[in-house]
């Protein structure tokens, strides 16, 4: 590597002959009238001390810490007590609460997985995804392929992300559509007995809580 | 207000195309299908979107139907089902019974 001339990563950009095309920046693509709208109402808020630029600003910092941790520890607390299992399926906001964890105002349902039936999340009409449990949702859960494809082919999807699901087992594929979120509760693992509380929450990953995949210790 | 459809019964999801901010998705429109859960009263989503106040609120439930149903081509296994939340007035009781 010479460090002499423009050079970045390794290659020269001054006469690589395959100059790779920069990073379009967000403004490089059309401010839609959605897009303005979001900033014009944004501006009268602040604008109208509604809510302060600080506290803008806070909200997003906070939807951007959220991860899957949270959600992976309500699964393993399910995997390891009956009762609370029983509880965050009958509500998961309420069962957050008593693991100090907020699941937001949205009502989440969990939605259990079973030797006999797998359960698969998508939002065919936008992108309902359980942020408060399990963060941002990833950039193909946004995607028109998966909210098409998902719903009606939801086999050859899954097997798209290496999940096979036998023949007698159900596919259960739901469609959040406005009032209500998802989890789903995936299967506890073979050879997971005796792992304790975070051991067990450290198997269980994001694409598990959407049901793309299944929980195994070999993943984790 | 009180439900009008109880847990088992055959809903067939009403076949209109009104326009605005609808959440009953276009692939179980005309198809019939089963409430396995009652979501209680929610203020309606259709309206919310305009800033309105959503009333009257309106009973959300859970209506599985078979893929089968859904998909003439459907390509996985028979059992294989799928889950949408429908709101009250999305929803017709099924061979004309007129609860």
């Amino acid at each position: 590597m010479s460090g002499d001339r423009g050079n970045h990563q390794g290659h020269d950009h001054a006469d690589w002959p395959y100059p790779h095309p920069k990073q379009p920046d967000l403004e490089d693509g059309p401010l839609t009238h959605y897009m303005a709208m979001t900033e014009a109402v944004v501006e009268l808020l602040i604008d109208k001390e509604i809510i302060s630029a600080d506290e803008m600003r806070r909200m997003i910092e906070v939807i951007d810490s959220k991860s899957p941790a949270e959600g992976a520890r309500m699964v393993a607390r399910a995997w390891l007590d009956p009762d609370f299992k029983a509880r965050m399926l009958e509500d998961v906001n309420e069962a957050a609460r008593e693991m100090d964890i907020d699941a937001g105002s949205i009502p989440i349902r969990a939605v259990e997985n079973t030797s006999g039936i797998h359960h698969v999340i998508v939002c065919t009409l936008c992108s309902c995804y359980p942020r408060h449990l399990i963060g941002l949702p990833p950039d193909w859960y946004k995607s028109r392929e998966y909210r098409s494809r998902m719903v009606r082919k939801p086999r050859a999807v899954l097997a798209q992300f290496g999940t096979i699901i036998a023949d007698d087992v159900e596919v259960r594929v739901h469609d959040s559509t406005a009032d209500l979120r998802y989890l789903v509760l995936p299967q506890r693992p073979q050879g997971s007995e005796g792992m304790d509380e975070d051991e067990l929450s450290a198997l269980v990953t994001r694409d598990s809580m959407i049901g793309v995949t299944t929980v195994t210790i070999e993943k984790g | 207000m009180s439900p009008r459809f109880a847990i088992g019964d055959r809903v067939r999801v009403r076949e209109a195309y009104p326009p605005g901010h609808v959440r009953t998705p276009y692939f179980i429109r005309g198809k019939t299908g089963e409430v396995i859960r009652l979501l209680g009263d929610l203020p309606n989503p259709e309206e919310l979107a305009y800033g309105r106040d959503g009333k009257p609120v309106l009973p959300l439930y859970w209506v599985k139907f078979m893929q089968t149903e859904l998909w003439n081509d459907y390509t996985g296994v028979d059992k294989d089902t799928a889950v949408v939340e429908v709101m009250e007035n999305w929803l017709d009781p099924l061979d004309g019974d007129t609860r």
